[in-house]
């Protein structure tokens, strides 16, 4: 017998998951997620989670970004091979921005992409919930909340009947 | 106080209680349609056998397309003289369709950013077909600049596009727009590719799950391996959801810098017709306009052939025809203003090149886009007209040609007749042009064609969340 990663309930409708993840919120759990076909509005606040630090990593890749493409261009241009075109100054702001603008974009985007990796964790190919077969419906057209064993208040009996009481259907423990 | 209000009491009452009439909101998944239909729907189209229309069309789009391949084979081993360039018309077929097929990918940029931020729920359904039109939109466009330097291993080698120095130690000019484009489209392409795969990650989950659920393991495997193992966990769509956001809230300021710098590659020279303000707002709203063009002409027969009815509703259709209107307008507005300012500008450079492209050699160019750009959307003002699917459809073929023709008025018309008179010529297209150019539409199928074989058309998790049984709260609004 495998070691046993959590107890899953699921449910039929949005406004049944998102009282249950109130209740579950209330009890007290740390250690535990909703699955979801789609993202369901306000789930957070039912879940009580904090915002998202994706935009952390936004600002910083698009400030990145337009320092490098600034200062690359007076580099080139001003430093490294000295050359006067048209009797333009050797470096401006103003010639250098449509640049420095596309590459500010440019690395936020993939900053933005990759803390949205970082922070969910993925990839991540093997996991619990993948394994078990329920799970095709967390993404077509029903909701699932997982209450993993790790967490400190979790009790196989108690953490059952919690998640009963919340009106979660079929029930079942899932192996890590 | 009190006599304050008896005073007002003589006057006509004022309704105790206001109550406005309820407009319903356009529904947007018509026939109430549920969460697991959708997926069935969406799923269906890549799950079952290969449809035979699909094979024939592939097929022709790969014929199409290996004209586009024979023309560039020969322009690279011959030289770029193939083409009908001659001095003083040095851009022509190429940069005309350059901007026409960038421009066209703008309205997919449009459909997932722009209108993402401004909350319009109906964008759900047509945005990833529109952005994988983008995208295809963007290979097709750097074919030609890419190319158009004749030996295009030079486009790559220092010196020339990308910023390395070339053999003398010489920098790229920066203070160029033709090196500005090359930081726009390639960012441009590059985002429009990392938008677009965010979007798919979730269903391409679904897939996996599915293909799982049928035992077909190696497909399973092939989208699982795409889908970086997404779970549909609400902990990831927290931040996938603020990334998504992200990521529409900065490619709208680089869509609008994208065809903003396109159009500076115009507006920065002093060629008369081409050094004006206006270009910037004017292009990017005709960007606009020719690509919702093109959604309409490929969403119009996707929808027909699927049926797609209850996802691209009658009320999809009337909004892509008013955006179509309203940028079609406004486009009138900036030919009708580039004359006036001719005139008022009293330049009689400025003033000859307006003349000239009404009246002269390429009047005829002049007046079909005049036909296609600004009578064509005005027929969107009846409603007979939207509702009546096979006339949309003509009318946005008409949008497509248009567009095509106002980059060959802009930027052929005004090289044509520069400042010396003794320079003065007129511009044919030569037979490998033309083919190079009608085999784009060839690569731009054949790539359409195989998305919308092996990838879900629609985003089915967008679209589950805008039907009613999405809302956690049942209708009671907080």
């Amino acid at each position: 017998m495998k070691k046993n990663y959590g107890i899953v309930a699921a449910f039929d409708t949005t406004p049944a998951l998102y009282q249950a993840c109130m209740q579950v919120r209330d009890a007290g759990y740390t250690q535990w997620d909703s699955l979801t076909p789609f993202p369901v509005h306000g789930l957070d606040a039912a879940m009580g989670m904090r915002r998202s630090r994706v935009p952390r990593f936004s600002l910083t890749g698009g400030l990145i970004g337009f320092c490098t493409g600034m200062s690359f261009i007076w580099w080139a241009n001003a430093y490294e091979y000295r050359l006067i075109v048209g009797g333009k100054p050797y470096f401006s702001p103003m010639f250098a921005f449509p640049v420095s603008y596309e590459l500010t974009i440019l690395f936020t985007a993939f900053a933005t992409i990759a803390g949205m990796f970082l922070l969910n964790r993925l990839p991540m190919h093997y996991h619990p919930v993948l394994k078990a077969p329920q799970f095709v419906r967390a993404s077509d057209d029903r909701f699932y909340i997982v209450i993993e064993a790790s967490d400190p208040k979790f009790n196989p009996a108690q953490t059952r009947a919690l998640l009963e009481q919340a009106g979660g259907k079929d029930i079942a423990e899932i192996e890590e | 106080m009190s006599a304050h209000s008896t005073d007002h009491a003589a006057q006509p009452a004022i309704l105790a209680e206001v109550n406005p009439a309820i407009i319903p909101r356009a529904v947007l998944v018509e026939q109430n349609r549920d969460f697991h239909w959708i997926t069935e729907k969406v799923c269906g189209i890549v799950e079952g056998t290969t449809p035979t229309w699909w094979w024939w069309c592939f097929g022709l789009a790969a014929v199409i397309a290996s004209f586009t391949v024979s023309g560039l084979v020969y322009l690279v081993s011959t030289g770029v003289g193939v083409w009908g360039h001659a001095n003083p018309v040095n851009w022509a077929w190429d940069i005309v369709n350059f901007v026409f097929w960038i421009g066209i990918g703008h309205a997919g940029t449009l459909i997932s950013a722009i209108l993402c931020l401004l909350r319009q729920k109906w964008r759900t359904s047509i945005n990833r077909a529109a952005e994988a039109m983008t995208i295809f939109a963007v290979v097709c466009a750097a074919i030609f600049p890419v190319f158009h330097v004749g030996r295009i291993w030079f486009a790559v080698m220092p010196g020339w596009l990308f910023p390395f120095p070339n053999s003398n130690g010489i920098w790229q000019n920066f203070r160029s727009p033709l090196e500005w484009d090359v930081f726009a489209v390639s960012t441009y392409g590059t985002v429009s590719v990392l938008f677009w795969y965010v979007g798919l990650i979730p269903d391409l989950g679904t897939m996996r799950d599915r293909f799982t659920a049928t035992g077909n393991m190696l497909k399973a495997r092939i989208y699982g391996f795409f889908a970086m193992g997404w779970r549909g966990s609400n902990r990831h769509w927290s931040n996938y959801e603020m990334a998504y956001l992200v990521l529409a809230g900065i490619a709208t300021p680089l869509v609008l810098s994208v065809h903003t710098i396109v159009s500076f590659d115009f507006a920065v020279s002093l060629i008369p017709g081409w050094h004006t303000t206006i270009f910037p707002p004017y292009f990017v709203a005709g960007a606009i306009f020719s690509g919702f063009g093109m959604v309409m002409t490929l969403m119009l027969p996707l929808r027909a052939v699927y049926r797609l009815e209850d996802l691209i509703t009658q009320y999809h259709i009337d909004c892509m025809c008013k955006i179509t209107l309203a940028t079609g307008t406004m486009v009138g507005y900036a030919y009708s203003m580039e004359f006036f300012i001719a005139w008022y500008g009293s330049n009689p450079y400025e003033g000859f090149a307006f003349i000239n492209r009404a009246f002269g050699h390429y009047a005829w160019a002049y007046w079909i886009m005049i036909g296609c750009n600004v009578i064509t959307p005005q027929f969107f003002w009846f409603k007979s007209v939207r509702e009546n699917t096979t006339l949309v459809w003509i009318l946005s073929i008409f949008v497509n040609v248009g567009m095509w023709f106002e980059r060959f008025v802009i930027i052929v018309t005004s090289l044509a007749r520069d400042f010396l008179p003794s320079s003065w010529g007129y511009y044919s297209p030569s037979i490998v042009e033309i083919f190079t150019f009608f085999g784009t539409f060839g690569v731009f199928s054949f790539l359409f064609l195989l998305f919308i074989r092996f990838v879900p058309i629609m985003p089915m998790s967008e679209v589950k969340a805008v039907i009613p049984a999405a809302d956690p709260h049942a209708g009671h609004h907080h």
